[in-house]
């Protein structure tokens, strides 16, 4: 710890605000979480039970296309060789070949990460828009109906499998009341309609002015989205609660209501302007635990991205699809978590 | 104060209330009696307490209770509604869905205790050590720890199952290995605080080596809290469990595990959805009590939100 306090007072001698040390900390930190995670996916696909030459070469090769193949991938050099290969393809963002789709892995994800950004996005919409109010009204009117209602939500969404929901609301909505379509992003007959421009189809088809497509569209994404959003509702509503209740019990409040301004005026002005920047971070970790949500509700709805081609991988046993779809969410999560650090520490003054 | 012991209520109830405990295992009894009456207050919590009763009977006697063996097949009853024969109706090769449901409550269990027995040494000896030892030790254990945090546990399980191929055995493995870092740090947290303690000053200057201090010492102190975490994350252990036997990473048919179980009734969703709805109402009902254990569990030890 003696380093950290020597160049701590080396930097306070320096021109540089307090917050650029703590960048630097979080970043450094940040960068080596990386690395570790690079690491992760590399032994993840050294534990591999099948030989990666076999899988390419196939049984009936001869041992000279064997040996071939053993050196261009390079598994006659030293563990570590390969791991500073591993590296250098993953950070230029070559992920090899997909052998179930025969394309290269980062032109699939590229074709398929869209329409996982559509659906997420989407869904987060919801989850703030229903979570954000029910969890402030929920701690204004603690122990009343309402948080209980509150409360029953949060426990439904943390115990409620989203495979179960979501096939559930596919009998019920799409099935019985056929108020909503099927699996899939939009009817066989609209597909090709609209040109792709964002790979975002609700925004495409605006661009294009298809009206009766963007309906399509809409019909199609409305069910997986709301049900994804269950969960990140109500882990927003749940985290909204408390961080209302701890504002609600200060003095400030108290201060603000004799000087006269009325209830919702203090809950609107003070309480809830001291909890948005906490709110953000929040509201952006549940967007990463989308994606996780994601690969099963993009099953159980055919919808073709991101989460469908992991599995899809997964299935197949293709690791190079896999590794990538891994280490992505990874250095997703990573950099969100080192977003909303920095977040809190430039916005919150009292971090500081 | 003899006089003040002689005006109490005898028996064990006395035992359990008396103001003033004589002995260290009174003391806890105590405590445990009192964190008791207050979990019973919660009736939530209670629920949650009958309903994993329930789990644990019904896996016990799944024999007795499941009218019909699990893997009986019957072409000619395939697909049959729900009926006073056929509780939950039958699956597409005739097979009892009731019956089916109730044997696969011992794979649920089966898996969240085998993950709770892999995953909770794990953490509690990385927390620990990685606390009591600090330094470098610390920093590069809580890296690691780092890691393993950055990934969506379901993410990483998946990972782990596509590079140990798929499998009940795989899954519990993959699902351990996702579990232990939030233990890790929790242990390693309570470690900082029992460190600097006296006990743990004096146990040193007899002369015991580190080893022995961190195994008899300070891992005990973590024991606790370690076991509240874990049954907390019991409810997230299922839930990940179901969604690998549903993506068909996790346990493979015939066996009747829940999410495996759905996952065959989604082809058949349209027609008979009553193959799907009862293993997911079973893992909603399960994960629904565990959670509901798990908060009032959490309001008894940790009452801070009073």
């Amino acid at each position: 710890m003696a380093v950290t306090d020597v160049s701590r007072k080396a930097l306070a001698q320096s021109k540089l605000p307090p917050w650029a040390w703590d960048a630097w900390r979080i970043g450094s930190s940040a960068v080596v979480t990386l690395l570790g995670l690079l690491a992760l996916t590399f032994f993840m696909g050294r534990m591999l039970p099948i030989d990666p030459v076999i899988a390419i070469v196939g049984e009936q090769a001869d041992a000279s296309t064997y040996d071939m193949v053993y050196k261009q991938l390079g598994l006659d050099k030293p563990l570590y060789v390969q791991f500073g290969y591993f590296m250098r393809d993953m950070m230029s963002g070559n992920f090899g070949n997909a052998l179930f789709t025969g394309n290269k892995v980062s032109d699939d994800l590229m074709r398929v990460f869209p329409a996982t950004i559509e659906l997420a996005t989407i869904a987060i919409t919801i989850g703030v828009s229903f979570g954000v109010p029910i969890g402030v009204l929920a701690a204004v009117y603690r122990g009343s109906p309402i948080d209980h209602f509150a409360r029953i939500l949060g426990l439904l969404g943390y115990s409620v499998p989203t495979f179960w929901s979501g096939l559930m609301g596919l009998v019920l909505f799409y099935a019985v009341l056929g108020w909503v379509s099927g699996p899939g992003r939009l009817d066989v007959f609209y597909i090709d309609v609209v040109d792709r421009v964002t790979g975002l189809m609700l925004i495409d088809a605006a661009i294009a002015g298809e009206w009766e497509v963007w309906r399509n569209v809409f019909s199609h994404i409305i069910l997986p989205a709301s049900i994804l959003s269950f969960n990140a509702m109500a882990f927003i509503s749940r985290l909204t609660r408390s961080f209302m209740l701890a504002q609600l019990s200060q003095e400030y409040i108290l201060a603000a209501r004799v000087k006269g301004l009325s209830k919702w005026e203090v809950i609107r002005k003070h309480a809830f302007r001291n909890i948005a920047v906490q709110l953000v971070t929040v509201i952006s970790l549940a967007y990463v635990i989308l994606l996780e949500g994601a690969v099963v509700t993009e099953t159980v709805f055919a919808w073709p991205g991101f989460g469908r081609y992991l599995v899809s991988g997964l299935l197949a046993g293709d690791m190079n699809a896999v590794l990538a779809c891994v280490l992505i969410v990874g250095t997703l999560f990573i950099t969100i978590n080192l977003f909303c650090d920095l977040l809190y520490r430039i916005l919150d003054p009292r971090t500081r | 104060m003899t006089a003040a012991i002689e005006t109490e209520r005898s028996g064990l109830v006395g035992y359990l209330t008396a103001e003033v405990s004589r002995s260290p295992t009174q003391a806890s009894l105590q405590r445990l009696y009192f964190g008791c009456r207050r979990f019973a207050q919660n009736p939530l919590a209670m629920v949650g307490f009958f309903v994993l009763v329930a789990l644990i009977l019904i896996a016990v006697f799944a024999p007795w209770i499941a009218p019909f063996p699990m893997n009986e097949q019957n072409l000619q009853t395939r697909l049959l509604w729900p009926s006073a024969d056929h509780l939950f109706g039958t699956d597409e090769l005739g097979r009892d869905i009731f019956s089916r449901v109730v044997y696969g409550s011992r794979i649920t269990l089966q898996i969240t205790c085998l993950v709770a027995v892999i995953a909770a040494p794990i953490g509690l000896l990385v927390g620990t050590v990685s606390g009591y030892f600090g330094g470098w030790t610390d920093t590069i254990m809580m890296r690691l720890t780092d890691v393993f945090l950055s990934f969506p546990p379901l993410i990483l399980a998946l990972g782990f199952v596509a590079a140990l191929g798929p499998g009940i055995r795989n899954a519990v493995i993959a699902i351990a290995l996702t579990v232990w870092p939030p233990i890790a740090r929790l242990a390693r947290a309570e470690t900082l605080t029992v460190r600097s303690s006296d006990y743990i000053a004096a146990i040193r200057a007899q002369g015991a080596p580190a080893w022995r201090v961190v195994v008899k010492h300070v891992m005990p102190m973590c024991l606790s809290s370690v076991i509240i975490r874990i049954t907390l994350n019991m409810a997230g252990i299922i839930l990940t469990a179901a969604a690998l036997g549903f993506l068909g990473l996790g346990a493979q048919p015939p066996m009747p595990e829940w999410g495996a179980m759905l996952s065959t009734g989604r082809q058949y969703l349209l027609g008979s959805w009553f193959l799907a709805a009862a293993p997911g109402l079973a893992i909603v009902v399960v994960s629904l009590g565990f959670n509901l254990f798990g908060d009032g569990l959490r309001d008894v030890l940790d009452p801070r939100d009073e």
